[in-house]
């Protein structure tokens, strides 16, 4: 009678809790109540948080290889490189190129922004992590969730749900991490710059850039293509004026739709025994660290373009480099107001943002070329 | 002499705190554009009084279009 008991309660998921499990519900608890109470980037961080509580109820096997729902999810939707590619399609139908084609010396500054990138991919490697890891690690700096999922699945598929939770907790944070740097390596004269108006960009232009980037991009870095093409497809979606029904599916249906099927099994792969490890939880230091980093590059190099041009940016344009659109230009919006509350430099900010979108999609596709197994 | 107010960044103008008559100062608030969902507000390019409105709430506004002029 008391075998007969034992063994019912060994089939309940009771009998097989561990203390990490449960420290990795309240993990998912806190990201759904960041999501709902405090609004961080709450489209990922509600399934990303549920898809925690998820894995973490034993026996439930819904990441159990070849049989779980959410392993399907992940391994046809992220090992199979689709979700990343398809959200970067919608990205590419929300983003006019404008801002930067009307300035195109600030496509230096979304370049800039990812020394962050190397940095912290040197330094984890000299930290001990192997070179696949640090190169996963250091995309973190650049801001781009899609983009930081992608290289991990290919890198270190066991870092995926660690990196991806990082880079987008610091994506959400952007208007809090950003703007003391911003203050502290700028003066008040270098934020009150006022720039140039821009040149007006014409209709065609917005059109070839598309098809010329696809294949400039591809022809230099073949490994940046899965992302590198659909981003602009979506743009070409966007530009020709042709095909709205596609650029709205783009933005949004299937925007929608991906996005479910992304954030569940990223939150999926943060089973307690693989999430709960020093060399994992180390990655959030890592992360922000890199994020800082592609700041101050930025920063730093549109100050050095400053010395050797005639006619000055705004340094503060150098932090929109990295790659959260359009957070990242806003937050430069907000500090340049605060300095002079007429220098509007949003619509300059972009330049730089959207440039920063494609310099993420070539460091991964640098790493992948160099890296990949 | 006639001042043109026109609006310093492209967007949706939210809120106009001006109409022909009203008298301005200059650098006080006369309406708010909304762009990538930030709302910015705009201040008068001088003193003076609104002769006449170009645009209204709700209106899509380019980088240097026309919205007001001040006598």
């Amino acid at each position: 009678m008391i075998n007969n008991l034992h063994s019912l309660l060994n089939t309940t998921g009771f009998a097989h809790l561990t203390p990490g499990m449960i420290i990795m519900w309240c993990i998912g608890l806190i990201l759904i109540y960041l999501a709902i109470k405090k609004q961080y980037e709450p489209l990922l961080l509600l399934p990303i948080g549920f898809g925690i509580l998820l894995v973490n109820l034993p026996l439930s096997g819904l990441m159990e290889p070849d049989v779980g729902l959410l392993w399907k999810f992940y391994h046809y939707g992220i090992h199979w490189e689709i979700i990343p590619p398809l959200i970067f399609l919608g990205i590419g139908a929300f983003t006019d190129f404008g801002p930067m084609l009307a300035n195109p010396r600030l496509i230096f500054l979304g370049a800039g922004a990812q020394a962050g990138v190397y940095l912290t991919f040197f330094a984890s490697h000299a930290m001990g992590y192997n070179i696949m890891e640090a190169a996963t690690i250091g995309m973190i700096g650049g801001a781009d969730g899609p983009t930081t999922i992608f290289i991990a699945s290919k890198l270190a598929p066991q870092l995926l749900g660690a990196c991806a939770v990082a880079a987008y907790s610091y994506m959400a944070m952007v208007p809090i991490i950003q703007p003391p740097i911003m203050r502290l390596m700028t003066t008040k004269a270098e934020r009150k710059i006022k720039m140039a108006k821009p040149r007006p960009v014409s209709k065609r232009e917005k059109l070839l850039f598309p098809i010329v980037s696809t294949f400039l991009i591809i022809l230099l870095i073949p490994a940046s293509a899965p992302l590198i093409s659909m981003l602009m497809l979506g743009n070409l979606f966007r530009e020709s004026g042709v095909v709205e029904r596609l650029k709205g599916a783009a933005q949004n249906e299937l925007m929608n739709i991906v996005t479910i099927f992304l954030g569940l099994p990223i939150g999926a792969t943060m089973h307690a025994d693989i999430f709960l490890q020093p060399k994992v939880l180390f990655i959030f230091v890592l992360g922000l660290i890199a994020f800082v980093l592609s700041t101050m590059t930025g920063l730093l190099l549109a100050k050095i373009m400053n010395v050797f041009s005639k006619e000055k940016i705004n340094p503060l344009l150098g932090a929109a480099g990295v790659s959260a659109v359009p957070m990242a230009a806003r937050v430069v919006h907000k500090v340049g107001i605060e300095a002079d509350k007429r220098n509007y430099l949003i619509m300059y900010a972009m330049g730089p943002n959207v440039a920063g979108v494609i310099g993420t999609v070539i460091a991964a596709g640098i790493f992948i070329t160099l890296l990949a197994p | 002499m006639t001042t043109e107010i026109t609006a310093p960044l492209p967007g949706k103008i939210v809120r106009l705190d001006i109409e022909p008559g009203t008298s301005i100062e200059q650098d006080t608030e006369i309406m708010v554009i909304e762009a990538m969902k930030m709302e910015t507000i705009v201040y008068a390019p001088c003193d003076g009084v609104i002769e006449k409105m170009i645009k209204k709430v709700g209106d899509e506004v380019e980088d240097g279009d026309l919205i007001a002029t001040v006598a």
